[in-house]
């Protein structure tokens, strides 16, 4: 099953490698990975989708916590959250195209936020089920390159990520 | 006070007790050498190859629980320690190895002896740090301590360019009393209510069996454990690191589980309904085949660690917290509980185990012509009076070592049992004993391993460090040609090493004594003559039957109760 862990760590040089040394030292999966500074400079917060099994989520919880820098583990899926990810797409919109990708990206909230006589870039936001969505309903739209961000998720309600005190 | 990065070092390392630095210099750590030089309290012994450094401050921390401390230069010097760093991290030893870094302004552009230390140890050490500002030097060293020595122990890499070093450069210096980390808070204390619901479990069993590793030796919580054990009644047995916490001449005990375990261990562990696990960790080596794994038990599984728990075999009561202030509070309930409450059954289940213990599955023939290595073990086990320290490498003799030298108490059996480093036991075994000058320590070897760190030998004789070297030469890198017999048909790839030193000479070379046993007559003789040689090392060269294997076994693959007997 697919899960958003969203890891609190220390802002130090050399956190991400610890975290992505990890994953592949042990031979876990990663299908994405956030990393960016928060509102509290000494900490960053990395997202990161992987998948497996009930015990192997288990162990990435418990692996990931025992780095020595990691502050605070949250597996999205104990909780109700929020997920999001950002998709720039670049398609080919010739003469005939260009109605088609126009409204295919209105249908998807997208944006348009690119053009040129023969392409258009379109912004998406949404969890990563939708922007599949619209990559599948491209269709034969000629795709020049996507770009994602990778999944950030936050949990709902008014708790934040408790930073244990020292 | 203002002190250099050097100065700081060292005034660090007296702050933490340490007397003792194993290392090897080198350009990008001359000017913690030279604050080094200029006292007399922290001493350093010279190493003849950083990997030796390493493993004789792990030796040391094996021999006394205390942290071995290690200081070695960059590039090659860094390297070369990474094989020890891996052995400490893999047995969870404690240990800050102190790598010099070439200066801050070089870094990233390829200076000579320049190589990424934190990037390359980061997976095999508990936490690396590197120093790169001589403010923060005192506060990380502190951290690297705390890291190193708390929760489940392990290795910490303190990385320090040469500039932040710099005897010129001083600033005020005190060492931190005390360190908090909000990203590190190691649990020590067990969830009452789990330890209650095992404790129910445990003095229920009717077939019981516990089962313990080197969390026990390293959580100092020997004596609990026995208490535990004993107040219960039930059979236990331990893992290759776990010798030594419970008194092997017990009846109690059944020996080492896995592998190469005893059948009763093995019998017993597939046929229990309880099994009480304590710092140990599910091991490959232990469990055989997991889905045949003590198909019947529940599994109580204490650890300090919880990546620990359930991460090979899914356990049913899991406790977390130190080994010691666990068992103390279980002993306390099972005292309430009027110790094990099903003697008839557990009667039975002693019945069974008599019955497969008097299969002697160790028991071997010593013939007239050719020495058993198993009978060179049991004659130092004799003539040591079962008390020495003994160190082992790695392969056929360390497993001899584990089954025939009955380890009685703690911290006296010291070997790579998680990495399996050949190369280990020498150094190792010097450790030991420059922590124990007036204990006998022995380092149990083969041709193959010894050939490995052979170059220690030189540090022995300059630090005097009288060990006995008891080399079980078979000719062969015994535990290869075995898997190849077995499950190659007889292939002998690679595994008979020609062209072998001449021993006794060797050990002459470097200023020692040299014998070579060739009897099986000569061989009680000859460990009480090295024995008597108090402040010499004496390397004994046993020539030993060249195809003996070690049984008992369980194939790779198969399960405990499908064990190879003779």
């Amino acid at each position: 099953m697919r899960h958003i862990i969203s890891i609190l760590m220390e802002n130090e040089a050399g956190a991400l490698s610890r975290v992505a040394g990890l994953f592949s030292a042990r031979g876990y999966n990663i299908e994405s990975l956030c990393v960016a500074p928060t509102h509290d400079e000494s900490l960053s917060r990395l997202t990161l989708v992987t998948s497996g099994d009930e015990q192997v989520i288990e162990q990435i919880v418990k692996q990931l916590n025992k780095l020595i820098d990691v502050v605070k583990v949250q597996d999205m899926a104990d909780t109700a959250h929020i997920e999001r990810e950002l998709m720039l797409v670049k398609l080919q919109a010739h003469d005939g195209m260009r109605e088609e990708v126009y409204r295919l990206a209105e249908i998807f909230r997208g944006q348009i936020i690119d053009v040129t006589e023969s392409s258009y870039t379109v912004q998406l936001v949404g969890p990563g089920s939708k922007l599949d969505a619209f990559i599948d309903a491209l269709g034969s739209v000629p795709v020049v390159e996507i770009v994602r961000s990778g999944a950030l998720g936050v949990a709902r309600g008014p708790r934040g990520m408790l930073v244990p005190e020292v | 006070m203002e002190l250099s990065g050097g100065e700081i070092l060292v005034e660090c390392l007296k702050a933490e007790g340490v007397d003792t630095v194993f290392g090897y210099p080198g350009g990008a750590v001359l000017h913690i050498y030279d604050a080094l030089f200029q006292q007399k309290q922290v001493q350093h012994v010279l190493v003849r190859h950083e990997q030796g450094a390493v493993h004789m401050a792990d030796g040391f921390a094996r021999a006394t629980g205390k942290p071995g401390v290690v200081l070695v230069t960059s590039g090659p010097g860094a390297t070369n320690a990474v094989t020890g760093i891996a052995t400490a991290h893999m047995d969870s030893i404690p240990l800050v190895v102190f790598t010099g870094q070439v200066h801050s302004a070089l870094i990233g552009n390829d200076a000579f002896q320049e190589v990424d230390n934190v990037g390359i140890t980061r997976p095999c050490v508990k936490h690396n740090f590197m120093v790169k500002d001589v403010r923060d030097m005192a506060e990380t060293i502190k951290k690297a301590f705390y890291v190193a020595t708390t929760g489940r122990p392990g290795p910490v890499v303190v990385d320090i360019p040469k500039d932040v070093t710099d005897p010129k450069v001083k600033v005020p210096f005190s060492y931190p009393e005390k360190v908090a980390m909000r990203s590190y808070q190691p649990t020590e204390k067990g969830h009452s209510g789990q330890i209650r619901k095992a404790v129910d479990l445990i003095v229920n069993a009717e077939r019981p069996m516990i089962y313990t590793g080197g969390g026990v030796i390293l959580g100092r919580a020997a004596d609990e454990l026995t208490h535990f054990t004993q107040k219960l009644g039930y059979p236990i047995t331990q893992t290759l690191m776990g010798l030594g916490a419970y008194p092997a001449n017990d009846k109690q005990f059944l020996g080492m589980l896995g592998m190469h375990g005893t059948y009763e261990a093995n019998m017993g562990m597939h046929h229990c309904d309880v099994l009480i696990a304590i710092g140990a960790r599910f091991d490959d080596r232990v469990t055989g085949d997991l889905s045949k794994f003590c198909p019947y038990a529940k599994i109580v599984h204490v650890d300090i660690d919880p990546s620990s728990i359930s991460k090979n075999v899914v356990v049913d009561v899991p406790i977390v917290g130190a080994v010691k202030s666990v068992l103390t509070e279980m002993i306390d309930l099972v005292n309430q509980a009027g110790g094990a409450k099903k003697p008839k059954e557990l009667e039975n289940w002693w019945d069974q185990i008599e019955q497969w213990r008097g299969m002697k599955c160790l028991d071997y023939k010593q013939g007239e012509d050719v020495i058993k290595p198993q009978y060179v073990v049991q004659k130092l086990w004799e003539v040591t009076g079962g008390d020495a320290f003994v160190t082992s490498d790695v392969g056929q003799h360390q497993m001899w070592a584990a089954q025939y030298y009955g380890f009685n108490k703690p911290h006296r059996w010291i070997n790579s049992g998680g990495l399996g480093t050949m190369g280990f036991g020498l150094p190792a075994a010097l450790g030991a004993k420059w922590a124990h000058p007036d204990e006998e320590v022995a380092c149990i070897t083969g041709e193959g391993s010894i050939q490995m760190c052979t170059q220690e030998l030189s540090t022995a004789l300059q630090y005097h460090l009288p060990i006995k070297v008891v080399s079980l030469n078979n000719r062969y890198l015994g535990m290869v040609r075995q898997w190849q017999e077995f499950f190659y048909s007889g292939r002998y790839a690679m595994s008979y090493m020609e062209a072998l030193p001449d021993f006794v000479k060797l050990a002459e070379a470097y200023g020692h004594v040299g014998m070579r046993i060739e009897k099986p007559a000569d061989v009680e003789g000859a460990l009480k003559e090295a024995f008597a040689m108090k402040d010499r090392l004496v390397f004994m060269d046993f020539q030993t039957d060249p195809e003996e294997n070690v049984y008992p076994m369980v194939p790779a693959g198969a399960g405990l109760n499908e064990m190879i007997l003779v």
